[in-house]
């Protein structure tokens, strides 16, 4: 490598085995909870609690998790009122009469309004209704957004390219506890006689979150 | 963990009641933020009871439950200088012993 930088037609197999331009792989060294996690998780198969198999398949099941399932909630709180209504009171009970899992969490649905737009962090780690959405984005666990979505939501929302109006009221919500939150989006203009499915595509997670809105058309 | 409902929870603080936080500074798993300790808030709903965290961390039952509720705070009361219409509002759980009446 480097030594005839202008003839790369004529490559020196009989030197070394490294691919030219390589990059080191970014791999750091493992962090104290990592190694704890790690050493815990091989105690427990070790000492026949789970097993290997057992772990996969829920990591398996959590990655399956996705935006589509709260998508749903949204479309049919939507579409049928005795539906929102029950989800905003009783929003565990509301997701079993679709189909959906109960969740281990108390869900708390929190609707947006011509006035009043709702925003979801969780400022002490990244809790989050995962069994709705799936895993939280990276940014969504940042310290960025985690100190200053409670401290300048507007700013942030200006950050996501939601500019609310001054005479819409933020309301943050600081996730820190045992609820989870669910955004439900107010049902944008334009959709009038759209089917579920049309209005579920519609609903993205950063819209469940608070950092966005839907909109009829892109 | 999901708590079945609020009824029957022995609960010292109602809907609208103003509250402080607690000020104080102590170690261990604790669920109260930093930035809303010692701040006056109201009572938005009681979420229900739940085991203390502050207990749980440590393998402990955190037995008896403890009532948890959503506080509402005004965010220039969280913060002087908030930069927002002065409508806008934070809401935080915080369970009742971090809570005294304001």
């Amino acid at each position: 490598m480097g030594e005839h930088p202008h003839h790369d037609d004529h490559h020196d197999h009989g030197r070394s085995n490294a691919h030219p331009g390589v990059r080191p792989d970014a791999d750091e060294s493992l962090t104290y909870y990592q190694v704890m996690e790690i050493a815990l998780r091989e105690l427990l198969i070790e000492k026949g609690v789970l097993s290997a198999e057992a772990v996969r398949r829920q990591v398996e099941k959590m990655d399956a998790w996705s935006p589509a399932q709260g998508a749903r909630v949204v479309a049919r709180a939507w579409t049928d009122p005795a539906f929102k209504a029950k989800l905003l009171e009783l929003g565990n009970d509301a997701l079993v009469d679709l189909g959906l899992e109960r969740g281990l969490f108390k869900l708390v649905v929190i609707e947006n309004t011509a006035d009043l737009h709702n925003l979801v962090v969780c400022t002490l780690c990244s809790c989050y209704p995962r069994w709705l959405l799936g895993l939280p984005p990276d940014w969504y666990k940042s310290r960025n957004y985690r100190s200053r979505a409670v401290r300048e939501p507007r700013a942030v929302l200006r950050e996501f390219g939601l500019d609310l109006h001054d005479h819409v009221t933020v309301r943050v919500h600081d996730s820190n506890a045992d609820m989870r939150y669910l955004v439900l989006p107010a049902r944008p203009e334009g959709t009038e006689g759209w089917s579920e499915e049309q209005l579920a595509a519609i609903v993205t997670r950063d819209c469940m979150i608070g950092v966005a809105v839907p909109r009829a058309a892109s | 963990m999901i708590a079945a409902s609020t009824a029957g929870v022995a609960a010292r603080f109602r809907t609208g009641d103003r509250v402080t936080v607690r000020w104080a500074d102590v170690p261990g798993h604790i669920r109260t933020p930093w930035y809303i300790r010692g701040r006056t808030g109201v009572i938005e709903r009681l979420c229900g009871a739940y085991p203390n965290p502050e207990e749980l961390a440590y393998a402990r039952s955190g037995l008896p439950a403890r009532p948890l509720y959503r506080v509402r705070f005004a965010q220039a009361a969280v913060w002087p200088d908030y930069a927002g219409s002065a409508a806008d509002t934070l809401d935080v759980e915080i369970y009742e012993h971090w809570l005294e009446p304001a």
